[in-house]
């Protein structure tokens, strides 16, 4: 299919998901979205910079529980607790990502898995007497807006796919800008990208800080919308689960976008199938790669408009 | 002291299981650099298969246990070995010149479907190793009373270790698999059929992992459809400590990794176990990035 057709088509049937559907189907289309928005957040760090972090779950957990903690104890509405639950999520991967960022792929991968397992193991353990052990912490108010308090699955749904379409626009306004290429050079040539004068582990700080800040933020609306949260929520698998969307993506946004629909939608669809559906899931996972090794959607190449000026210029030259 | 000694040897136990899980690891990575997520759930099947053996035939009545033992222990290698080579030509040969990152969704893939094929098989439930396969004296080592169960399990995998050693160190095709690891190019110059290796790799590798299924089965009496993702994450750790791809180095990774648990149980908490054993890996790497045994390679330009 035209991949402009995509750009027009997908955004209109998110916007009328909701109203012609069921409940049910507005819950996986509000879990889809904060899935979404962690996606977009890992594919800045794995899709962007190359930067393998199996372990994204730890920043969104750090996020949620910073908005529970601020919520439930000082009594913060929820909207003022996203930007401290970003900041929160996006000091802990500056804190552990300083002395790591340098590991070579493979190592830094299993670093990270490390990382997720010691923070769901602090949560279980009640860490600083706040996290309230294996139970978590529950009684979360719902988010005002305005004086609007959100409550219905709805509600949800829109305020959620908002933030994705703020984070997309902003996102691919990043892969636009130097910063962006400098991150894509460091994915496809690290030791190339220093030669040229890029500080590579500014710019890979940078983006794990970035991508951690974003998915504190959307644990706040996890929070939120879940009203309960629990270790268990921010195990390994989901990190594993966000690692497979992006890498299925092929590293562009509207491809992440694709990837969350069939790794958080398909297991929904396969319902009927009940016990069996995980072990289908897991068969086209592999049927997947194999039939796409390149990812669904690949960024295309970047475009400049340079041949064009010159062209424009010949003709003047001409003319004149 | 006492306690010190019980800790260790029980470290050791559990280390080497972790270490013949990590081999296939750090086999498969030496040859293909990728990382097998579907190892732990092939070493899942190796303690699932041994047990119906066990239970089904009567092997145990014919042969006496110990012989039961060594028969299922042949039995389930091989088998794991048939799904590892099956898993290689259907999930990862056509991802050969891929992306290094698809291959490793796509074993991904294949470890959550090996994982509910088992519980689809066999059920949710806790499965328990009958009580005959499980001596549980003790024998007095220098003044202490050790458990005969754990010393068996740490000679077993001592055994299959040196007899691995053995294999890639003195014969041609153990030389073939250590070329390929090295430059994969040029030993196809040399005439190394790299396509066999690399399906013998995926032979010996599950090979040992499903050894090493049996040998928790028969230790810890107890075996659910999950394990393959604790005890693979444990030793896929294990192989990154040692120096990925590095053989002697997952030995160790592995033994360090055990004993390190054991001691954190024994005097730190047992509810931290998990969370010292990533610490001890964290900042192993932050000193030598490249793991214990790991060679430091220059970058190539």
């Amino acid at each position: 299919m035209n991949r402009k057709a995509l750009y027009i088509l997908i955004p209109a049937a998110l916007c009328l998901l909701p109203v012609f559907s069921n409940a049910y189907w507005t819950e996986v289309g509000v879990m889809i979205g904060i899935y979404a928005l962690l996606s977009l957040s890992l594919n800045v760090m794995l899709g962007q910079a190359g930067i393998f972090n199996m372990g994204h779950t730890a920043f969104f957990a750090v996020g949620a529980y910073t908005t529970a903690i601020l919520n439930t104890i000082c009594h913060w509405p929820i909207f003022l607790t996203m930007l401290p639950a970003g900041a929160a999520a996006g000091l802990f991967a500056l804190f552990i990502a300083r002395p790591i960022i340098h590991l070579r792929g493979d190592y830094l991968l299993v670093v990270t898995i490390g990382i997720v397992e010691i923070v769901r193991i602090a949560l279980i353990n009640n860490v600083f007497g706040l996290t309230g052990g294996s139970n978590g912490i529950f009684g979360i108010s719902r988010p005002m807006f305005f004086g609007f308090k959100i409550v219905k699955g709805i509600q949800f749904y829109y305020l959620v796919w908002g933030m994705v379409t703020i984070s997309l626009l902003l996102f691919h306004g990043l892969w636009k800008s130097r910063f962006g290429r400098a991150l894509n050079y460091i994915k496809e040539d690290d030791v190339a990208a220093e030669g040229c004068g890029i500080n590579v582990t500014d710019y890979k700080l940078s983006a794990f800080v970035l991508g951690a800040f974003w998915a504190g933020m959307a644990g706040t609306v996890y929070a939120a919308k879940m009203v309960t949260i629990a270790p268990e929520s921010f195990n390994f698998m989901e990190s594993v689960m966000l690692f497979a969307v992006v890498i299925l993506s092929g590293g562009s946004q509207i491809g992440v976008l694709a990837s969350v629909f069939l790794f958080i939608g398909l297991p929904e669809v396969l319902r009927e199938f009940s016990e069996a559906r995980m072990l289908i899931f897991g068969l086209a996972m592999m049927v997947m790669m194999v039939w796409r090794p390149q990812g669904l959607l690949p960024p295309l190449a970047r475009k400049y408009p340079l041949a064009k000026r010159l062209l424009d210029e010949n003709s003047t030259e001409k003319a004149a | 002291m006492e306690q010190f000694i019980q800790q260790l040897i029980n470290g050791l136990a559990v280390g080497g299981i972790y270490a013949l899980v990590a081999l296939g690891y750090t086999m498969v990575y030496g040859v293909l650099k990728l990382i097998n997520f579907a190892h732990g759930d092939l070493f899942t099947i190796g303690a699932y298969l041994g047990l119906t053996l066990l239970v089904s035939s009567n092997l145990a009545g014919l042969l006496t246990p110990v012989g039961a033992a060594i028969a299922v222990f042949i039995m389930v290698s091989l088998f794991v070995a048939l799904i590892g080579w099956i898993l290689e030509r259907a999930a990862y040969r056509p991802l050969r010149n891929a992306n290094r990152l698809s291959a490793v969704v796509s074993a991904l893939g294949a470890s959550i479907f090996f994982e509910n094929a088992i519980m689809l098989i066999y059920g949710a439930r806790v499965y328990v190793y009958p009580e005959f396969m499980r001596p549980d004296f003790s024998i007095p080592l220098l003044g202490i009373n050790v458990p005969f169960m754990r010393l068996l399990i740490i000679a077993a995998s001592v055994i299959l270790m040196v007899c691995l050693w053995l294999f890639i160190q003195r014969t041609r095709m153990g030389a073939s698999i250590r070329a390929v690891a090295i430059d994969q190019a040029a030993s196809r110059l040399m005439g190394i059929n790299v396509d066999r290796v690399i399906s013998l790799v995926f032979l010996i590798g599950p090979g040992l992992g499903g050894a090493a299924g049996l040998m928790v089965g028969i230790y810890y009496g107890q075996i659910d459809f999950t394990m393959g993702w604790t005890y693979g994450l444990k030793a896929f750790t294990a192989a990154i400590l040692g120096g990925i791809g590095n053989i002697p180095g997952a030995m160790l990774g592995g033994f360090l990794l055990g004993v390190t648990e054991a001691l954190a149980a024994g005097y730190i908490a047992m509810a931290w176990k998990d969370a010292v054993a990533f610490l001890v890996l964290i900042i192993i790497l932050i000193i030598r990035p490249t793991g214990i045994l790991g060679e430091r390679t220059a970058d190539k330009l």
